[in-house]
Order: structure tokens, then C-alpha cells, then sequence
């Protein structure tokens, strides 16, 4: 189902993740009851196992968190049980997982998304964890590690910017600059046009990548403050605010690739590898359909250009994935030693060595290992001001699943009559937000 | 069944029972004595294990999502459902953009299934009667796309219409700038796409029933309207045709089902985006999910719960007094 996880590469619907989602689907119904089987079993070896939910289905996150495990076992001697399931699975059950009998931590996100289970009593506070390895971390990750009480709630493990890829050897040959400003944004789109590329590759068929091209042109007009409100629903939606954040957009959508809403993040990413594109704004991810080394070589990005001087280019959109305690874990002591592992630097470069289309959430984690994209993302995001985490993990998943997602496209394919748009927004939004 | 039952019991009872006691004692223990323990216990395991299955699974689930639907819940502990009243209807039918195109697009898959498939399986079968050569052939082939699960349907026809790589767009050119066509976005276009597709399945379907009552035909009735010169339109439409009312029936009941669980097909295809908007996407999109809206959900499943029973009733009405006057 749709379900939107910018942060991490979900594969659309490509051949693969079809026959992978058939596979998946017979093998579901088997797996809900031994699920619980898994987690009423460690009780047996008693505090010598930790188990752990991992969403990390996969191959490459996969080996990444199974090393990092390994890594901890090795350390320690507590023997790490991983119970993965497919990551969109583990997304839609994660209400009813976290109720049943959850494993002793899981995998999850940063940001409202944590914060929400925090609320509803279904995750543990780890502020002890946070004690040892607090100096790990700059102050954005803390920030986005706790919870609305203040207490932490998270350990975060990897990171990833939104930007605009490009291509050097095309902006090379015909002689682009980066633009930092918008209209010199807006001028490269147009030059492209007329030298027959696409300027702005788009595909937002899985309905999540819109909300992406939403926030940063809104973080940019209107300043970190306004989004943070926007998305906890205290901010109208048919404030001026927002409609010039349509407006802005609206300039650059005839230099968006046609038929966008048909079209997977991955078919549209394939116009940039192709060099038929010019640009794509999208999460580092991207990178992962650039297969051939060559091409991954080719590939660089700059920050969404500045539109309002007050704010400039201060807001990195850099969803934020780490591990959680949950309500009532079997090897609570186990569980923390764990977490306390997971949030050293060396942790993180053992994840990356197997994963590099991230970055460590650790500003102590080595990077000289790192790729030129990746330590450019690590500047980026090390010099930013604020952190956001993507619409759908900084407001309710309810509200941008059933009226973002439809609101959005419908913008994207038909860009007029957006006041009548917003109001609709407005009005269904102020329905979920009532309901507790 | 119940005829038979009801014939039978009473055949039972009467039989006397081997060293006939007093007829007192046996007119309060007939019953009893016929079934020993072994038979009771049997039959309460056959009767009561479906009923207990029905009623949970049917029943208290079907009213459960009655009452929720005049609640909100997050699906989170019991404690954090709250009653609303109508809220969620009145929401659902001012402000849900989505809501009314959803019943808009069942009604039309039904009258689209109904014109064009219906007919089409209808001629299929009757060519296939004719016992043409490699009928079996034939058969297989148009029947070939019900046996396949419609997910796979609707992987297959969306790399099709894929509006850069797929087969049609590639035939005609229209995957370039300018020329764009986008089959699976563009409102006006992807529901009529995607509805060829459950065309393309559904008469096979209909194929394959009508085939079923042309076998029960009696020739001797072909044999009949041939003697009277009836040509072979005339038979169809005098003889043929009126034979295959029960047929007919069957194929009402199995398109107006198909119409309104129509979901897997346009959830594979482009998980109903605007223009494919149903109202069975629209109940996952709610309550499946992190999104949790199980309230509000559970009202789209309401709506959808009262047309099917609107279609229904009707239909169980009339074969119950068909069945009555018989």
C-alpha cells in the first residue's frame, strides 16, 4: 500500500518489489502468529538475548543492521535475535505490533512519528541511555530524539538529506551554474527546456514525493517556525502563507516532467541516469539507481535554492532513522546496553561500511571513509540550522496519507483552482486534528 | 436441505424403537435414544464450531464496525475510542473530497461490467457451445485471467500502460514531451484503463458461467425450434436465451459483487489515485495503516455495508418467493 517512508528507499512498484510483495503477502499470514511465538520464546535464554523489530527488509540496510548487531554481540556477549519483516508491513502493523508483544526495542524514525507512540505510553523513556551517550550527538539529533514531555525516547542511527541532484558531466557540457537563488533556479529550468532536457525529473505516483517538493519550497518562503506549525495542525492551510508556497511552486511545474502522478520515484529517477533530466529534487536515496559506478561517480546535488533572504538556505530536510525501547521490554537492562552501543560512533561506521547512501546521525563518527556525496551531505547537514523530518513523520500519518497524498496530486496534475484546494485541506484537517 | 431435514426427521421418529418400552417412556426419550453420545457431541461439533466461527466472524465483526463507525479511535487500547455521533458521515458526505467520486466509480464499474464483458462472455460461450474445434483451447485462454490473481492482473496491464516504458505508449509515440499520455494519472483517463482490464478478466468469468448453463440446455429443445425453422438468431433469442434466466441471475449477483469489492486491480495499478477513487480503498487508506482512522473507516465501510444490502434484499426477496410459489 502507499506507504511513505522518505527517509528510507522504498522500492515503488518496480517488477521486483511486486513479486517480492506476492511472496510477501502469502508468507504474512504465517508470519503474524509466529511473531509472538518469537518474542514468548526469549524468555527462555533469559537475559542473555535482546530481541529486536527490525523494518530493515531490504538486502543492503539488512547485512548493514545485521553487522551492527553482530559488532554488539561480539562486544558484549548478549545475543541479538532480529525478527525483520517487510518494511511496509512492518509500517502498517506497527499500531497493533507495538499493542501485542512487541520485541525489546525496534527500529523506527525520529521526529512526530516517534513522538506520537511516546505519547500513547507504547515506547520506554531511555534518558539513562542518553546520559552516556549524549556528547555523541549534535543538538539537532537531541532535539529530535525526544519526546513531547522532554524525555528521549530514541537513539539515532542514520540520516539522509533532500536536495536537488544533478549531473556534473551535464552541467558541464552545457555550461550550468548551481543556482542558489530562485530565480536563478527558475533560469536554469528555462535553459534547460530550450537546450531539449527535462529540467525538474518528477514521479509521484507513490504520493509521497510531492510532500517533499511541498516542504522545502514552504521552509524556504516561509521559515522552519511556519512548518513545524503547519505540520502540528495550528497553522491554517489557507493562510496567505501557504497559498504563495502553490504559487511559487506553480512557476516551476511546466518544467516538471509531464504525467508525473503515473510515474514511479524510480522510472523518474531513470531519466536523470539517463541524462535526459537536468535535475531531481528527492531524498540522497536516488543515488541508489545510479548502479553503475561511473554514473554513482557523476552524480552530485546542491541545496534547494534560497527564496526568502530572511530564511536562506538554514532548513535541512533530513529524515532521521534510530532504534526505540518499547513499552515493556522482556531484557530491559540487556535492551540498554544495546541502545548504549548503538549510539557510539563506532556503531554507526560499522552500519555504514555495509549502507553508504547514508550518513552517520553522530557528528563523532568517522568520515573519512565516506564518498564525495556523502561527506558533502554530512556538511550539509552538520551546518544546518534546523532539521525537518519529511511531512509525513513531522505531522499526523493519518492526515498526510488520506488528505495530503489525494491533495497533492491533484495539485501537481491540475495546479488551478488551489484556493478552493486549500480550503478543502483546512476543513478535513480540522476534523483529524480534533480527534485526540 | 431443509426439505430434507424436515422430511426425514419425522420418518425417524416414528421408527418404534427395538424392545418397545412403555409408549409413555418412549414418547419422551425417541429423540434421545437414537442419538448416542458420540452422535450429540458430533453434532453439536458440526453445528456449533461454524456457528461459533460465523458469529464471531461475521456477526460481532460486521456489528463491531457498525458501532465504531460512530466513533473516532486510533486503534490504540480500548479506553481511546470516543463517540461522535454522525460526525463521521457528515464529514464523509460534505467534506471528503474523495467520497462521492468513490461511489461514483463503483456504480460505474458495475454498468461497465454489465455492458460490455457480460455480452462478450455471453457470445464467447455460445460460439464455444458450438463445439467448434480446439474449443478446449479457446476455453482456457479467455478463462485463463480468472485464475490469475488480480494483483498479478494489475501488476501486468500497469507495466502496460506504463506511461514511459509501456507497451502502448511506446506503439504510439506518446512517451514523449509534448505527446505525453499518462494512463494511469490523468483522472480521465486511468479509470477507463483500468476498467479494460477488469473487462479483459471479467469475461472470462462470464464465459465460463453462461458456458456452464448453455450445457444444461436440453437439445431436444434446439432440436424443437429447428424443426419450426427458426433460424439460429430466433432460437437464440426465443429458446436458448429465456432457458438461461437462473444463468442470468447468477451473472447479476457475481458482477454487482465484483462491482463493489472491486479493490485489488486499481490498488496495484495506481492505489486509487483521483480518478479511481473506490470505496474499498477507501476504507484500507483509513483504517489499514499507520493512519488509523478506524472511526472514520468504519463509516466508508457502513456506506458501502447498506448499498450491498440495497442490492441485496431485492435479490433474496424475490428467489425467496420464487422459492416459496415453486
Amino acid at each position: 500500500m502507499r506507504l511513505s517512508s522518505p527517509g528510507q528507499p522504498l522500492p515503488g512498484t518496480s517488477r521486483r518489489a511486486v513479486l517480492r510483495g506476492l511472496g510477501g503477502a502469502a508468507v504474512l499470514g504465517a508470519g503474524i502468529p509466529l511473531l509472538s511465538a518469537c518474542a514468548g520464546s526469549s524468555t527462555s535464554s533469559e537475559t542473555k538475548t535482546v530481541t529486536v523489530g527490525s523494518n530493515a527488509s531490504d538486502a543492503v540496510p539488512k547485512k548493514a543492521y545485521g553487522d551492527v548487531y553482530a559488532a554488539f554481540t561480539k562486544q558484549s556477549g548478549i545475543t541479538v535475535d532480529i525478527n525483520t519483516k517487510d518494511h511496509n508491513t512492518f509500517q502498517e502493523q506497527i499500531n497493533s505490533y507495538l499493542q501485542g508483544t512487541p520485541d525489546d526495542v525496534f527500529q523506527w524514525f525520529a521526529g512526530y512519528r516517534m513522538q506520537f507512540f511516546a505519547a500513547k505510553g507504547l515506547a520506554t523513556p531511555i534518558d539513562d541511555v542518553w546520559k552516556t551517550i549524549g556528547d555523541n550527538f549534535p543538538s539537532a539529533m537531541h532535539d529530535l530524539s525526544k519526546g513531547q514531555d522532554g524525555k528521549y525516547y530514541l537513539v539515532p542511527l542514520t540520516t539522509s538529506p533532500w536536495a536537488v541532484f544533478y549531473r556534473k558531466s551535464v552541467f558541464q557540457k552545457y555550461g550550468y551554474e548551481v543556482p542558489t537563488t530562485w530565480d536563478a533556479y527558475v533560469a536554469l529550468c528555462k535553459q534547460m527546456k530550450k537546450d531539449g532536457l527535462v529540467p525538474i525529473a518528477f514521479g509521484d505516483k507513490d504520493a509521497w514525493p510531492a510532500m517533499g517538493s511541498f516542504d522545502q519550497i514552504n521552509f524556504r518562503l516561509n521559515g522552519y517556525d511556519f512548518h513545524v506549525e503547519l505540520m502540528a495542525g495550528k497553522a491554517s492551510w489557507t493562510d496567505a502563507k501557504v497559498r504563495r508556497v502553490f504559487d511559487t511552486w506553480a512557476e516551476t511545474l511546466p518544467y516538471h516532467q509531464e504525467g508525473a502522478v503515473g510515474r514511479t520515484w524510480q522510472d523518474a529517477a531513470q531519466t536523470l541516469v539517463a541524462k535526459k533530466a537536468g535535475m531531481y529534487m528527492l531524498g540522497m536515496f536516488v543515488a541508489q539507481q545510479f548502479t553503475n559506478k561511473a554514473d554513482l561517480d557523476d552524480l552530485d546535488f546542491f541545496a534547494f535554492p534560497e527564496i526568502d533572504p530572511a530564511y536562506g538556505q538554514d532548513t535541512v530536510e533530513a529524515p532521521t532513522d534510530g532504534i526505540m525501547l518499547s513499552k515493556k521490554p522482556k531484557n530491559h537492562a540487556g535492551s540498554v546496553k544495546l541502545l548504549e552501543f548503538l549510539g557510539t560512533p563506532q556503531a554507526e561506521e560499522t552500519y555504514l561500511k555495509a549502507d553508504p547512501s547514508l550518513i552517520a546521525a553522530s557528528s563523532k563518527a568517522d568520515t573519512s571513509a565516506y564518498s564525495a556525496l556523502q561527506k558533502k551531505a554530512y556538511e550539509m547537514i552538520s551546518g544546518a540550522q534546523h532539521l525537518t523530518q519529511f511531512m509525513d513523520r513531522d505531522s499526523r500519518p493519518d492526515f498526510t496519507s488520506t488528505v495530503m497524498q489525494p491533495a497533492l496530486q491533484k495539485f501537481v496534475r491540475n495546479p488551478k483552482d488551489v484556493d478552493s484546494l486549500l480550503s478543502s485541506i483546512e476543513r478535513q484537517k480540522k476534523t483529524i486534528f480534533a480527534s485526540a | 436441505m431443509s426439505s430434507e431435514t424436515t422430511t426425514k426427521t419425522p420418518e425417524v421418529a416414528t421408527v418404534p424403537p427395538p424392545g418397545a418400552a412403555t409408549p409413555k417412556r418412549r414418547a419422551s426419550q425417541g429423540h434421545r435414544r437414537l442419538l448416542t453420545r458420540r452422535d450429540r457431541l458430533t453434532l453439536g461439533l458440526m453445528a456449533g464450531v461454524p456457528t461459533i466461527l460465523h458469529v464471531t466472524l461475521v456477526w460481532v465483526t460486521a456489528l463491531a464496525s457498525i458501532a465504531l463507525a460512530f466513533t473516532t479511535w486510533d486503534g490504540i487500547g480500548f479506553d481511546s475510542i470516543t463517540w461522535v455521533g454522525l460526525d463521521n458521515f457528515k464529514e464523509l458526505f460534505t467534506n471528503n473530497p474523495q467520497f462521492w467520486p468513490a461511489v461514483e466509480h463503483n456504480v460505474v464499474w458495475f454498468v461497465v461490467l454489465i455492458l460490455i464483458p457480460t455480452p462478450l462472455g455471453l457470445f464467447l460461450a455460445v460460439q464455444l457451445d458450438k463445439k467448434v474445434r480446439f474449443s478446449r483451447v479457446y476455453q482456457t485462454a479467455f478463462f485463463l485471467p480468472v485464475v490469475v490473481s488480480l494483483a498479478v492482473t494489475g501488476f501486468v496491464w500497469q507495466l502496460v500502460y506504463n506511461p514511459d516504458t509501456g507497451l502502448i505508449n511506446s506503439l504510439i509515440g506518446a512517451n514523449k514531451p509534448g505527446h505525453y499520455i499518462d494512463w494511469i494519472g490523468d483522472p480521465h483517463l486511468n479509470l477507463w484503463a483500468i476498467l479494460v482490464a477488469a473487462c479483459w478478466r471479467h469475461t472470462g468469468y462470464m464465459m465460463i458461467l453462461y458456458l456452464a448453463g448453455l450445457k444444461g440446455v436440453d437439445p431436444s429443445l434446439r432440436e424443437a425450434s429447428s424443426l419450426d425453422g427458426a433460424n439460429e438468431w430466433q432460437t437464440f433469442k426465443n429458446v436458448i436465451f429465456p432457458t438461461l434466466r437462473p444463468t442470468n441471475t447468477v451473472v447479476l449477483v457475481v458482477t454487482i459483487i465484483e462491482a463493489l469489492r472491486a479493490f485489488d486491480l486499481v490498488f496495484v495499478f495506481n492505489k486509487g489515485a483521483q480518478g479511481t477513487e473506490l470505496l474499498s480503498i477507501l476504507i484500507t487508506n483509513n483504517i489499514i495503516g499507520e493512519s488509523s482512522r478506524i472511526g472514520y473507516g468504519s463509516a466508508i465501510a457502513v456506506v458501502l455495508l447498506v448499498i450491498s444490502l440495497a442490492v441485496i434484499i431485492p435479490y433474496l426477496i424475490s428467489t425467496f418467493r420464487k422459492e416459496r410459489s415453486a
